[in-house]
């Protein structure tokens, strides 16, 4: 007897499992249980498993009965002349969804030559195994599995032309590719899903090679003349955004130029750029804290000023560029919210253009940042004069076992040179044998070498370069957007200790451990110098060892309990430390300093 | 005649030197094999000196940082490498990191306690040692039992023997019978050929019984309590007895073993028995073991460290809260590591006062830390000329 589970609540027990799982899957087939129901026989536990539930994974596979795939070429010409549709295929039971679970008790032949009797079930295409990202890997399988992984990842986050509307869209952050290409080396996915009008990097020239070390660690050095023909140009928008919101007591937000006496007002040559309506215009170039929306809000809380005179302050609360950015204001978007008030959005533009640390990378998992941008005559050439666009360096191969990318540059080389693009779709591929022959063909190595010739002594090199054709990628990791320093700056209210992060314009903790290291290195007095940046002074009464009062008044200090000022002396602490000796004061522990002589 | 003054000479140039004895006594023994004459003597004994000056750490040197970052950092990457080694399991002892972090926690009990004992010299062959191995190893009623039935009805337990399991510990079903005996009352025990019965005076539940059959189970017919498995192995040419499970008090009794060189890894165990120098001796060479094992080349002066804070003050400290760290002077310090509240509340219902002399509290507070160049400080505080 197995057990019946319908997700995974226990309903009851079969005799025969597996008639019984088959019976099920026939119904469904013939359309009398819905085809989302999936049922799965685990003969080690002895249970059926039954699931209908949402969020399972399920992908569409070609049914097998007798060894003969049910989708016939009758099926396929009536697909194309549009009289049934796919829908129609599933009704029929020609087509089904399998969950994981169901995956287990079937058996999948990749082409219709393998079929056999015992199995089930056989692939529409062997590529669908794959998500859409791992599918658009040229000669994937060719690469180690983890290389496939994180070349899927790195697709994800290549720069490209997203959405064609990208000119009226107001996103918080979004980059354009200037220049998007599409690959020579593509899948059979890029067609399914229009990518064509949608691509995410450049067909480059690539020469393999050590070239002055400025490629080590996975770097790679780019050919300025590429760049200067817009190779990795992007454009990077940030929208900002504010609005005109109400308070109650009819107090509202004004859009405007502020006046010189609101509360934070910054210098005049701040709102220079605005236009009468307090609005930047268009096209007005910008850096860090520049104004983009002039606005006052009214006070929070009321001084005794206002009290007094009765006349209302305003605070400045306009809109400022981040800090650390630059652009060009693009576009300015006036609108409303839905609860009707004003709201203006202004985006602006940077233009990126490739430099010293931008990360590229090819669709294999092989990344690297910039680390030399060589001028097109220092760049080696071959003899036909075709000078590389990114020089890679070999070192990245071996360990690595890419094979696919060598195929892809390989493929893309003949692809470039014949004029048509060339299929890489996993186990449905050009061949390498192939290509070698056509490349020989082509009147080149069959392997891809070249003879390279130095581009600065204009030597030949000793050994031939394999040199290429591949599809990179900008990354949306750009050193433009990670760049951060700082020698002063803002410090937290609180601790007043430096504040931390790049948007804030924060120190870089010396930590734990850091702090640990000068000690080992018996080095306190560099320590409490790194450790300075809170240090206050603070008055103790030599007496009574609590902290003493400043009156302002008189200038003069007096200690709260013995109340005279003879015997105070001023310590040096972090501020961290008194304001820990203020916290114990609240939990009624009253810390005493007690001072010893000394000068 | 001459070779007496010579050796003499030896003895009063090395005698009156600062080193320590084990330096002195090596440098006889090979200045014996080498003969020097007295100025090669004084030149030799004039650079190991130097030498030895030079590696004396400097007053103020931060030894315990020195000597947590060198055995964290290797650590560091042990956690990355043991837990990456799939499939080599073989091997059930605890090593690696859970190693040491048993060992600096001063845990009770390892994981995996172990003992090294050596044969004395007339007994050391395979034979003796094996035999030895045999009679010590712990077997437990359970491990004979083929078939065990709980009969209700006749409110009874009944155990299917390994008979031959029984003969190799030279016994037969009456012995065994004699020694269930001794362990449970209230109980007829009847034997058949292969078969034991156990049937209960009165009447009784079925719950009694499975308690019953647990306790019999658990009953040990031979061997040495806790020592659950004996592996014979050649170190050298000596025969020696590796075992699971600790217990040196029993081990001791055992004429044929030496029991000048037994060694467990229990460090508490070791205390009880030997003393607080011995449980410092286990720690560092256990840590130095853990580590070795793993490949990881640590200096042994960290170590000798780490098992010196941890014996200092005559018991087995461990590196932690309820340790070294919890004991610290400090206030300060104290509340910096952990349990915070705990020590400041404490603090101030005690009075107590931080002197501020340590490191920890000096870096919170941000004042020059007493350590390293900072050590120094004026001991001479001349009057000022009011006071003259």
């Amino acid at each position: 007897m197995a057990s019946v589970f319908l997700n995974w609540a226990f309903i009851g027990e079969v005799k025969n499992p597996r008639s019984f799982v088959e019976d099920l899957r026939n119904k469904r087939r013939n359309g009398l249980i819905p085809y989302e129901v999936n049922v799965y026989y685990d003969d080690f536990t002895d249970e059926v498993i039954i699931n209908t539930d949402n969020g399972r994974i399920r992908r569409p596979l070609i049914v097998v009965k007798n060894g003969k795939p049910k989708l016939t070429k009758k099926h396929i010409r009536d697909l194309q002349s549009g009289k049934i549709k796919f829908e129609d295929l599933i009704e029929n039971g020609i087509i089904e969804y399998l969950d994981t679970d169901e995956e287990e008790n079937s058996y999948i032949a990749l082409w219709p030559e393998e079929v056999t009797k015992e199995h089930t079930h056989m692939e529409i295409n062997p590529l669908d195994i794959f998500g859409l990202s791992s599918s658009l890997i040229p000669y994937g399988e060719y690469d180690r599995g983890d290389r496939v992984n994180f070349g899927a990842k790195m697709i994800g986050q290549s720069l490209g032309y997203y959405l064609s509307n990208f000119l009226i869209r107001t996103d918080t952050k979004s980059n354009i590719l200037l220049y998007p290409q599409v690959p020579l080396t593509t899948t059979q996915t890029f067609d399914v899903f229009n990518l064509d009008k949608h691509p995410a990097g450049q067909n480059v020239v690539i020469a393999l090679l050590s070239y002055g070390g400025y490629n080590m660690e996975d770097a790679i050095i780019l050919n300025k003349g590429s760049i200067e023909r817009g190779f990795g140009r992007s454009f990077f928008f940030r929208t900002y955004q504010t609005e005109e919101t109400r308070y109650g007591g009819g107090q509202v937000d004004e859009i405007e130029i502020p006046d010189k006496d609101v509360r934070g007002y910054r210098s005049e040559k701040a709102y220079s750029n605005l236009n009468e309506d307090g609005i930047i215009s268009i096209e007005t170039p910008v850096s860090g804290g520049d104004v983009l929306v002039g606005k006052t809000s009214p006070l929070r809380f009321l001084g005794r000023d206002e009290f007094l005179t009765g006349i209302q302050n305003r605070r400045e609360t306009s809109l400022v560029v981040r800090h650390g950015e630059v652009g060009v204001v693009d576009k300015v978007l006036l609108s409303e919210t839905q609860n009707g008030d004003k709201l203006v959005k202004v985006s602006v533009r940077d233009l990126r253009i490739p430099e010293l640390g931008d990360k590229f990378a090819s669709r294999h998992g092989q990344k690297g940042v910039v680390g030399l941008i060589l001028p097109e005559e220092d760049m080696p050439f071959t003899e036909d004069g075709i000078v590389p666009d990114i020089i890679m360096n070999p070192h990245s191969i071996p360990s690595r076992l890419t094979v696919g990318q060598l195929l892809e540059i390989l493929g893309g080389k003949v692809a470039a040179l014949r004029g048509r693009k060339n299929d890489g779709s996993m186990f449905n591929c050009e061949k390498e044998n192939d290509l070698r022959k056509e490349l020989q063909k082509l009147g080149f190595r069959s392997d891809g070498k070249e003879v390279l010739y130095n581009g600065i002594t204009g030597e030949k090199m000793e050994v031939e370069i394999f040199i290429g054709m591949i599809y990179y990628q900008k990354l949306e990791h750009m050193v433009a957007n990670k760049i951060h320093a700082r020698s002063r700056g803002p410090v937290a209210l609180l601790t007043k200790q430096p504040t931390e992060g790049r948007a804030n314009e924060g120190g870089l903790r010396l930590g734990e451990m850091e702090k640990d290291c000068l000690i080992a290195h018996g080095a306190p007095l560099l320590l409490k110098e790194r450790f300075s940046s809170d240090e206050v002074e603070i008055p103790i009464c030599k007496k009574c060892g609590v902290v003493a009062v400043y009156d302002w008044r008189k200038n003069k200090y007096h200690c709260p309990i013995c109340g005279k000022g003879n015997n105070i002396e001023k310590v040096k602490m972090s501020y961290a430390f008194n304001l820990m000796l203020n916290e114990l004061k609240s939990l009624l522990i009253f810390p005493k300093i007690i001072l010893e002589d000394g000068e | 005649m001459k070779w007496e003054r010579v050796h003499k000479m030896y003895e009063e140039l090395i005698s009156n030197l600062e080193l320590p004895e084990k330096i002195k006594e090596d440098m006889s023994k090979s200045f014996e094999i080498y003969k020097p004459t007295k100025s090669q003597a004084k030149k030799i004994i004039d650079r190991i000196v130097n030498t030895y000056k030079k590696m004396l750490y400097e007053p103020g040197e931060a030894i315990g940082v020195i000597a947590a970052q060198s055995i964290s950092e290797p650590a560091t990457q042990m956690t990355m490498r043991t837990y990456h080694v799939a499939g080599a399991a073989a091997k059930q002892v605890s090593l690696g990191l859970p190693r040491l972090i048993e060992i600096v926690d001063a845990r009770r009990e390892p994981t995996t306690p172990m003992m090294e004992i050596y044969m004395k010299k007339e007994f050391n062959t395979k034979e003796d040692a094996a035999k030895v191995a045999k009679k010590i190893k712990e077997t437990k009623l359970k491990n004979i039992v083929l078939e065990d039935v709980i009969d209700l009805v006749n409110s009874e337990v009944e155990l299917k023997i390994d008979i031959n399991y029984l003969n190799n510990l030279d016994m037969n079903m009456e012995s065994l019978k004699k020694t269930l005996k001794k362990y449970i009352k209230n109980y007829d025990i009847t034997t058949e050929d292969t078969t034991v019965k156990i049937t209960s005076k009165k009447e009784t539940t079925i719950r009694e019984l499975q308690k019953l059959k647990l306790k019999i189970f658990d009953i040990s017919l031979r061997g040495i309590r806790g020592i659950t498995q004996t592996i014979v192995t050649k170190k050298g040419n000596e025969w020696m007895i590796i075992t699971l499970g600790s217990n040196i008090k029993k081990v001791l009794g055992i004429k044929e073993l030496d029991p000048t060189r037994i060694y467990s890894n229990n460090i508490s165990e070791v205390e009880k028995l030997f003393g607080i120098e011995a449980a410092r001796n286990v720690i560092i060479s256990e840590s130095s073991k853990t580590l070795a094992d793993q490949g990881l080349d640590v200096d042994p002066r960290h170590l000798i460290l780490v098992g010196d804070t941890m014996t200092m003050d005559g018991t087995i400290k461990a590196i932690g809260r309820y340790g070294v760290s919890g004991e610290k002077r400090s206030v300060l310090a104290r509340a910096n590591f952990e349990t915070t509240v705990k020590h400041l509340t404490d603090a101030a219902v005690e009075g107590e006062v931080d002197r501020l002399d340590s490191i920890i509290e000096n870096v919170l507070i941000n004042q020059v830390a007493p350590i390293g160049t900072a050590m120094c400080d004026l001991v001479f505080k001349p009057k000022t000329s009011k006071e003259k």
